[in-house]
């Protein structure tokens, strides 16, 4: 049973390495808009976060942001690791979870063929 | 959009989106009145009431209201279809309340979808805002409240790390099965 007695445990776990999670700083940011959304980003989103849960991987924090303009281009993740540009890739599907997670969040290496923009 | 729950999505990120710093969900299933009825209520910047009357029009759609676009006209479109309505109540300054009113049995009425993945990511991703999800369905009711998880948790923790969505997931599968149990 998933309960806030439960969730009170979590805390002192989680407050214990709060620095430690605040260097790592990696976000993944997925777009929300309709467009979005119409387009699979909360599967995509709940791959990304299935996978990075797999792999027990603390310290990467998970956004969303709105419409930015690219609706055909859909889904839109970006992934910014710390000291480095932000990545966004395009028409990202659940199943390229598993690939963006292991080569760019884990090795730092850029998923060259979901790639549609990089900005500092 | 393929169910409700992607619709409720898009309707929170419109109160995220019209800088909403308390949002709530409220989702009431009444078997014997025969109506679903789904409001989003958030205290951002609202709308005048020009603006409010167009948003459920896609091409009255302005470059300055772009950001409200597609998401309210294929909500109306669904609640008309299935015997429902779409209201919006908005004073600028002051917020603006989203209700989307179906009847439960109409066989054009989308299904409600997975309801725990969306408001798992909505809880996930609201630092800065509270968030409040009730869900009624009979006599059971099911709450999850962002603000007690702040207060649980304390400041500093990120609701969108995996520990805590992990417990999220657990908490809001859990709590609307219970919500289908057999009234006492």
């Amino acid at each position: 049973m998933k309960s806030l007695e439960e969730l009170k445990k979590l805390r002192e776990k989680l407050q214990s390495d709060t620095k430690l999670r605040a260097a790592d700083g990696i976000k993944v940011i997925v777009g929300m808009g309709t467009c979005g959304i119409a387009a699979g980003a909360r599967e995509v989103m709940a791959a990304l976060m299935e996978e990075v849960k797999k792999r027990g991987l603390a310290g990467v924090v998970f956004q969303q942001t709105g419409c930015i303009g690219m609706c055909e281009k859909e889904v839109l993740v970006d992934i910014i690791l710390p000291g480095a540009p932000r990545i966004t890739y395009g028409n990202v599907r659940p199943s390229d979870a598993g690939r963006l997670v292991a080569e760019h969040v884990i090795n730092g290496q850029i998923v060259k063929d979901l790639v549609v923009a990089k900005s500092v | 959009m393929r169910d409700l729950s992607l619709h409720i999505l898009d309707l929170v990120q419109n109160a995220v989106a019209a800088g909403g710093k308390n949002i709530s969900l409220l989702i009431e299933e009444d078997e014997k009145k025969d109506f679903l009825t789904i409001a989003v209520k958030d205290d951002g910047k609202g709308m005048t009431p020009d603006f409010a009357a167009k948003v459920k029009d896609p091409f009255a759609t302005t470059r300055t209201t772009r950001k409200v676009g597609l998401g309210l006209p294929l909500i109306d479109m669904t609640a008309e279809r299935a015997g429902g309505r779409l209201d919006i109540a908005s004073r600028p300054g002051r917020g603006t309340t989203v209700t989307a009113v179906y009847r439960l049995s109409h066989i054009d009425r989308p299904p409600l979808g997975d309801i725990a993945a969306t408001v798992k990511i909505i809880a996930a991703g609201c630092q800065g805002i509270f968030f409040r999800y009730e869900h009624r369905k009979g006599r059971n009711v099911f709450v999850l409240d962002t603000k007690q998880m702040r207060e649980i948790l304390g400041e500093e923790v990120d609701f969108g790390e995996s520990a805590v969505m992990e417990w999220l997931d657990g908490f809001l599968r859990e709590g609307l099965l219970a919500l289908d149990k057999t009234e006492g």
